[in-house]
């Protein structure tokens, strides 16, 4: 049972109030695009253990979707940040590198 | 014999009489006892059978971790199976009975299978059951059922009702002992939030049992004012009788508080949910006295060595006359001296190790109790009770050098800290080579959402057993717990006395079954737990884990730490279905959503049909009719006369904004934003795969909003993709979304005679050319403000009317009043899926399963070759979906006029690599058309188009086939007359 801050209304907002949504960041390969293009971006989802970036809904408080930054093994969250983002804000990078020196960074 | 002695209890009530009952005879107990506690005072040690052998079984422990005394509790719609009689509060007019026997306690039939012990080894489940195929399903299955299982499970209703409460807090401290008071003092005096939970009826845990000293004052004295002193804090909220059962992450803990369990019947609910959300977890869950492994070791009348103590301390209860206590720690001296205080017998103490020198056995030696170290019991004597030991050199292989007559035996192997709760969320352990246990790992805690620790461990649930340490928050990690390990008794045991010691009581694992696990290759103690059923049983392993594992370790040549632990999973101990589902039961099971006219429905006789959180009328049974035949009255009347539907689930979303169209553009496969304002549209949306997500009427309302119909289980979904786009995809579009779905009634008046009825009720032009079809116009009818749709999902002539939700009611009595002299009568969602099945249009859902495209159901007119990109358009391209021998929907009509089986098969010639039938095609829509007087289906196959007037052979439900030809799936009026009529 997670708890996630929302970056919009500011609530810690349980499990039970947000609904998921995938990988964060993902381009979006439409028509005119290589079978491999589509491919990696319909299917061909990151899941690694460790830091991980995904795409939260606070679906049962303001509605807003929003970003996560969180270890998938520990369960500790780096932060959370606005959906209109196109990158992790470099902050919350360096927040990130320096409790896990050996994470080898985004993308 | 076991009996109440003349004096002491601190926990009974010796001024009142509880009566109680087991396995039907008439008992009394006090108040204040257990039913263990009560059955052993009436010298009921035997309470049960086990479960592979049905061996005679006793109480062990007094405790959570009793593996034996599993009851029946209650009856008919109070029966609870498999409840630990240690930690039942007894009641008067209380019955329990026992379990596992057959056919009764003292006679069991089943016990033959302990004289067949040597066939019936570790995996023999696994090893036996497997050839002939056949015989599990006939013969091994209907037997092992038979004579397996515990408690029988209840066939009633429950009579209680149970809750649920949501708390939070920043501390959260599992365990009343003085560990846990103590901490509870220290955040609470520091004006933190506490919530302190004990999951007994009583405070202070082993300290008040076991007389200690805690800063100057004894035990008892000390936890009293503790108490005292919390419950004047109003940041702090102590529950007993409530058990911590899991922690989960982000310091989320379900607890379970036991409320009226002790007093069924009186009208609260039986047992509470906690839900916590906690800063920091305080696990101060304390130890689990560990059994020792020696021949007889399960015979009634071994009990733990600290239990012995519970039931002469709290409950004035003895064990037996003749206690003959086995050790390998100091701990278990105290049971002899507060056994010899109580003025009962303790021939020996057999001690392990070779020396005893600490302050307990010097003061069991001053009260003359005969200490022999360096011995061990090479077998218990006895049947149904102990009748004495055998006396063996530890160190040897069981020689017996002396026998002693005894009723009873007091074991401790050590103690285990409850590292349970530490565990759950990924804590980790170390082992500790001073207490012989596993300990929590500070330094690798459970992790909170800020990466903080979640959890931390205090008191023996750390392996701080000293009361001194506890308050100090110090670990002298002293000479007071000096133990020397003992896995087995004595450690040269020959496989005569192995294969006779029990280390998981409830399933009948022996450290025999443990040793030929290991040597037919298994390793890990996860697969031999399986294979041995070790720690599988109702108590998880709270006694059996540790020595188990030991057992394994020294047979794989391993050390301890290398083999490591099962895992920990919740709940500590079980917790009954009920209370996980609270009040969520019956009427209330889940929210239910009802339209505007919902109660109107319910006096008219519906057939509820649930669609998804909605209740809708699948039909109007009139007395004396089936729902078939009302369905077929209904769709006959719709179609001659006049038919009335309520389609308020109906989902309805605004979509509004200066981008408004080229968000619908990419949404839908076709055109939206040239829809002309007052026009309708039908639109198709797929998800990125190009697989069909959803249909529906858009309706253009002004420059920049449009209405777009989604269907009844859609709208929430629809909404949240629409909202998922524009706020992650296309944040800089200026497009506004509002699901208005509850905001307005809606009622389909279908049928030739709907003008007409709409004309005389008056208000506004409803004439062909005033509104013509697929056209919606703003005004009012009978004085009620609505928007009305041509549109049509019957292909009869339709009118759609939106009202405000709050006039729905009385709009859709007016339309039946004003609507009688036309014919009118209500039609369900069976006459609607009839209706539609016979124009041939599509149900998202009947005819689409997620794989299906627009085109796959001949909707490639809806799919917009102009547009640069929709969602779905590149999932669309993939070759394999423009493959020509894809199912492809076509109408389905048997030669024999019957009705097809719903998703019955086209089946193919020959067979696929499974053996199994090759198929063609499957039908997705099957009923009987009233108009036309026979079956009608749809169905997907192979290249269907291409094959009109082909017969394929479909499968059904009772086996064999029937044929049916391929047709267009429109059946009625397929140049769609009615509908623009």
């Amino acid at each position: 049972m997670l708890t996630l801050q929302c970056p919009y209304c500011g609530v810690q907002a349980d499990e039970t109030e947000l609904s998921p949504g995938y990988e964060a960041h993902l381009k979006r390969f439409g028509p005119g695009s290589t079978p491999e293009e589509f491919e990696s971006y319909m299917f061909a989802r990151k899941n690694p253990k460790g830091v991980h970036f995904e795409r939260w809904r606070h679906a049962y408080g303001c509605g807003k979707w929003f970003l996560a930054a969180r270890d998938t093994n520990t369960l500790e969250v780096f932060g959370t940040y606005p959906a209109q983002s196109s990158a992790p804000p470099a902050d919350l990078i360096a927040k990130i590198k320096q409790k896990r020196p050996d994470w080898e960074g985004y993308k | 014999m076991s009996t109440r002695l003349q004096k002491g209890g601190r926990l009974i009530d010796r001024s009142t009489r509880a009566e109680f009952t087991f396995n039907g005879r008439r008992l009394i107990g006090h108040a204040g006892d257990t039913l263990a506690s009560a059955l052993l005072a009436n010298d009921q040690m035997l309470v049960g059978r086990s479960f592979k052998y049905h061996r005679p079984r006793g109480i062990v422990a007094a405790g959570p971790e009793e593996p034996n005394a599993l009851v029946n509790l209650g009856r008919a719609d109070r029966l609870e199976p498999n409840q630990r009689a240690t930690t039942t509060e007894l009641y008067a007019g209380l019955e329990a009975a026992s379990q596992n026997h057959w056919p009764s306690l003292d006679f069991d039939i089943g016990v033959v299978n302990n004289y067949l012990a040597r066939f019936l080894p570790a995996g023999f489940y696994y090893k036996t059951f497997i050839h002939p195929r056949a015989a599990w399903k006939h013969l091994f299955e209907p037997i092992i059922r038979q004579s397996a299982g515990l408690g029988s499970a209840p066939k009633e209703t429950d009579a209680d009702r149970y809750e649920f409460v949501y708390a939070f807090c920043d501390v959260l401290i599992i365990g009343g002992g003085i560990a846990g008071l103590q901490a509870a003092l220290t955040a609470g005096q520091a004006g933190k939030r506490v919530i302190l939970l004990e999951q007994t009826a009583h405070w202070g845990g082993r300290a008040v049992v076991d007389g200690d000293t805690v800063e100057n004052e004894s035990a008892e004295e000390w936890v009293t004012s503790a108490v005292d002193a919390l419950k004047t804090m109003e940041n702090v909220t102590l529950r007993n009788r409530c058990m911590g059962a899991g922690v989960y992450d982000h310091g989320y803990v379900l607890a379970n508080e036991r409320l009226a369990d002790h007093t069924p019947g009186d009208g609260r609910p039986k047992q509470r949910v906690w839900r916590i959300r906690a800063g920091h977890i305080i696990s101060a869950t304390g130890a689990i006295e560990r059994p020792l492994s020696f021949a007889g070791n399960d015979i009634p009348g071994v009990m733990l060595a600290a239990s012995v103590r519970d039931y002469v301390v709290n409950y004035a209860v003895s064990p037996g006359d003749r206690t003959v206590v086995v050790t390998n720690n100091d701990d278990a001296y105290l049971t002899a001296i507060t056994l010899v205080e109580a003025g009962l017998s303790v021939p020996v103490v057999l001690d392990a190790r070779a020396q005893a020198d600490g302050p307990l056995p010097s003061r069991a030696r001053a009260l003359g109790i005969r200490v022999e170290t360096g011995r061990g019991i090479a077998s218990v004597k006895g049947g149904k009770r102990v009748t004495g030991v055998q006396i063996c050199l530890q160190a040897g292989e069981g020689a017996v050098m002396e026998e002693i007559a005894c009723d009873a035996v007091a074991m401790s192997g050590g103690w285990s800290p409850v590292v349970h709760l530490w565990s759950h969320c990924g804590g980790k352990l170390i082992w500790s080579e001073t207490l012989s246990a596993f300990v929590p790992d500070s330094a690798r805690p459970p992790l909170n959402h800020d990466g903080s620790a979640m959890v931390s461990c205090v008191g023996a649930a750390a392996g701080v057993y000293d009361p001194a340490d506890i308050i100090a928050g110090t670990d002298s990690d002293g000479a007071a717990t000096a133990i020397v390990p003992v896995w087995m008794m004595p450690q040269g045991a020959p496989i005569g006395l192995r294969s006779k010691m029990w280390l998981d009581y409830q399933n009948d694992v022996k450290v025999s079954d443990v040793q030929l696990a290991a040597r037919e290759g298994y390793e890990s103690v996860e697969h031999t737990k399986r294979y041995t059923t070790l720690g599988m049983a109702t108590d998880q392993g709270k006694l059996s884990n540790i020595n188990g594992l030991a057992v394994l370790s020294q047979a794989l040549g391993a050390e301890i730490p290398q083999v490591g632990t099962t895992t920990f999973r919740p709940p500590y101990t079980p917790v009954t279905i009920g209370a996980l589902a609270g009040e969520a039961r019956g009427e209330i099971f889940q929210p239910l959503r009802r339209t505007p006219m919902h109660d109107w429905h319910d006096q008219n006789g519906a057939y509820w049909e649930p669609v998804g959180l909605w209740r809708r009328p699948y039909c109007y049974p009139r007395a004396g009719e089936t729902h078939d035949q009302a369905v077929q009255r209904e769709v006959i009347n719709t179609r001659e006369k006049l038919g009335l539907l309520d389609a308020s689930t109906l989902g309805k979303i605004i979509v509004k904004g200066p981008d408004a169209g080229r968000f619908l553009d990419m949404l839908y496969t076709n055109m939206m934003s040239n829809l002309a304002v007052g026009k309708c549209r039908y639109g198709l949306m797929c998800n990125e795969q190009g697989f069909l997500s959803d249909d529906g009427v858009v309706a253009r309302i002004d420059e920049d909003t449009w209405l777009c119909h989604t269907t009844s289980g859609g709208a929430d979904r629809i909404h949240g993709w629409m909202e998922d786009w524009l706020q992650c995809e296309w944040w800089d579009w200026k497009v506004y979304t509002a699901n208005v779905t509850e905001q307005y009634a809606q009622v389909a008046v279908v049928g030739p005679n709907a003008r007409k009825l709409l004309e005389k009720i008056g208000g506004m032009d409803v004439s062909k050319e005033a509104l013509p079809f697929m056209q919606w116009a703003d005004g009012s009818l009978g004085g009620f403000p609505v928007r009305v749709y041509r549109i049509s999902f019957s292909g009869e002539l339709s009118y759609e009317i939106a009202i405000p939700a709050s006039h729905g009611a009385a709009f859709w009595d007016m339309l039946h009043r004003e609507g009688a002299e036309f014919g009118a009568m209500p039609y369900g969602t069976e006459c609607l899926h009839v209706l539609r099945a016979e124009k041939g249009f599509i149900m998202i859902g009947d005819e689409t399963d997620g794989t299906v495209t627009p085109l796959d159901l001949g909707l490639g007119w809806a799919v917009s070759k102009k547009k640069a990109d929709f969602l779905g358009k590149r999932g669309m391209e993939r070759t394999y979906l423009a493959d020509p021998e894809r199912w492809k929907l076509v109408g389905l009509e048997t030669l024999d006029g019957s009705v097809l089986s719903d998703g019955a098969y086209a089946v193919a010639p020959g067979t696929n690599e499974n053996g199994q039938r090759n198929t063609e095609g499957r039908v997705t829509s099957t009923y009987y058309s009233p108009t036309l007087k026979k079956g009608i289906a749809m169905g997907l196959i192979k290249n269907g188009p291409d094959r009109m007037g082909e017969v394929v052979e479909l499968n059904k439900v009772d086996g064999g086939t029937v044929k049916a030809r391929i047709v267009d799936a429109v059946f009625f009026d397929k140049e769609g007359e009615k509908g623009n009529a």
